[in-house]
């Protein structure tokens, strides 16, 4: 028994779909290396459900023993002079200690930055603050870090940046760092005043 | 000996990180929904395990408040859609059906239909049509064969 004639172009896409696949999974596979390596793909980042929202509501109590004034939510409220980083932080966190000298360099430019302690004892939160110096104009403290699961938060540091309007424009998880404020920060600081 | 290892393994259920009986609601059905719930959501920090499963502060935390809402008689629905406005869609460990996540839930299907497409392309390779009829020139030519001494 003979073959039946061979189709060609069944041949060819016999050869030529295993290398488009191939060739497909291969793009996929470098741009997700080069988004690691930009940071601009990260799979263990949680997505903020907050962005483009108010804040939630919440009151929370002044950090004891500071004479700095709390954080509310109605101090987030629109308008503000100008957008506002709100920082959750806590002195037994070893990156906040790597983004604290870009907060102090915030406060210098005129930044409000408000600080919540997140499952901190007052007393080490100052002297947290006390021995690095103090980046925050308001402060709270969020001992039980009941507020800071209805912002989202899933770790420390992290800080959200309000617009004028009272909107969270930007969460950034971990440290901010130089490159950070950078590339991020900086521009949106620069938007979101106008 | 055999006996005994078997009533052992009939005996463990599965583990939880939930060994703290303080953290368990007093009402055996309502912890069973908290469980349930709890199985559902992912811990943020740990990722790959559930609430349940995980020893992380803020698992713990969440048990706290999934238990809370259970016992104050809000219902499973309202539970996940408090966690979800906080966390967003990736808490849940069983992803929402949407645009972003099509491809992701069609990929079982996609992966049968093109299964199915290559073992029909084979068998129809295989069940290929008889060679065409030869030409009454080809017949003359095989009939002159034939008589051939």
């Amino acid at each position: 028994m003979s073959e039946a004639t061979p189709n060609p172009w069944r041949r060819r896409a016999l050869l030529g779909l295993p290398l488009l696949a191939a060739g497909g999974a291969g793009l996929g596979f470098w741009a997700m290396l080069r988004g690691l390596g930009t940071g601009s793909y990260d799979p263990h980042g949680v997505p903020s459900a907050l962005l483009g929202k108010a804040p939630p509501d919440f009151t929370l109590p002044p950090l004891a023993g500071s004479d700095l004034p709390t954080l509310a939510a109605a101090d987030l409220r629109g308008a503000l002079a100008r957008p506002v980083l709100v920082n959750f932080f806590a002195s037994w966190c070893v990156p906040c200690v790597i983004e604290h000298p870009q907060l102090m360099a915030l406060k210098r430019q005129g930044v409000p930055v408000f600080g919540i302690a997140y499952k901190d004892k007052a007393a080490d939160a100052l002297g947290f603050l006390a021995r690095r110096g103090n980046p925050y104009t308001r402060l709270a403290a969020d001992e039980p870090g009941r507020v800071a699961i209805d912002w989202g938060v899933y770790g420390v540091p992290e800080s959200y940046l309000i617009d004028r309007q009272g909107i969270i424009r930007w969460r950034w998880a971990g440290p901010i760092t130089e490159d950070t404020v950078a590339a991020d920060l900086g521009p949106l600081l620069r938007r979101y005043s106008a | 000996m055999r006996r005994w290892l078997f009533a052992l393994l009939v005996a463990s259920g599965p583990a939880w990180a939930l060994s703290d009986p303080a953290e368990q609601l007093p009402d055996p059905a309502q912890e069973q929904r908290a469980r349930a719930l709890g199985r559902e959501l992912r811990c943020l920090v740990c990722q790959n395990q559930s609430i349940e499963d995980s020893d992380a502060e803020l698992a713990r935390d969440l048990r706290r408040i999934v238990r809370e809402q259970v016992a104050a008689g809000r219902s499973d629905g309202q539970v996940m859609a408090f966690l979800h406005d906080r966390y967003g869609d990736f808490v849940l460990l069983r992803p929402p059906v949407n645009a972003g996540t099509a491809l992701l839930w069609a990929t079982p299907v996609l992966a049968l239909g093109a299964g199915a497409l290559l073992v029909l392309g084979l068998r129809r390779r295989r069940a290929a049509p008889a060679p065409a009829a030869l030409t009454p020139a080809e017949q003359a030519r095989l009939a002159e064969l034939d008589r051939m001494p």
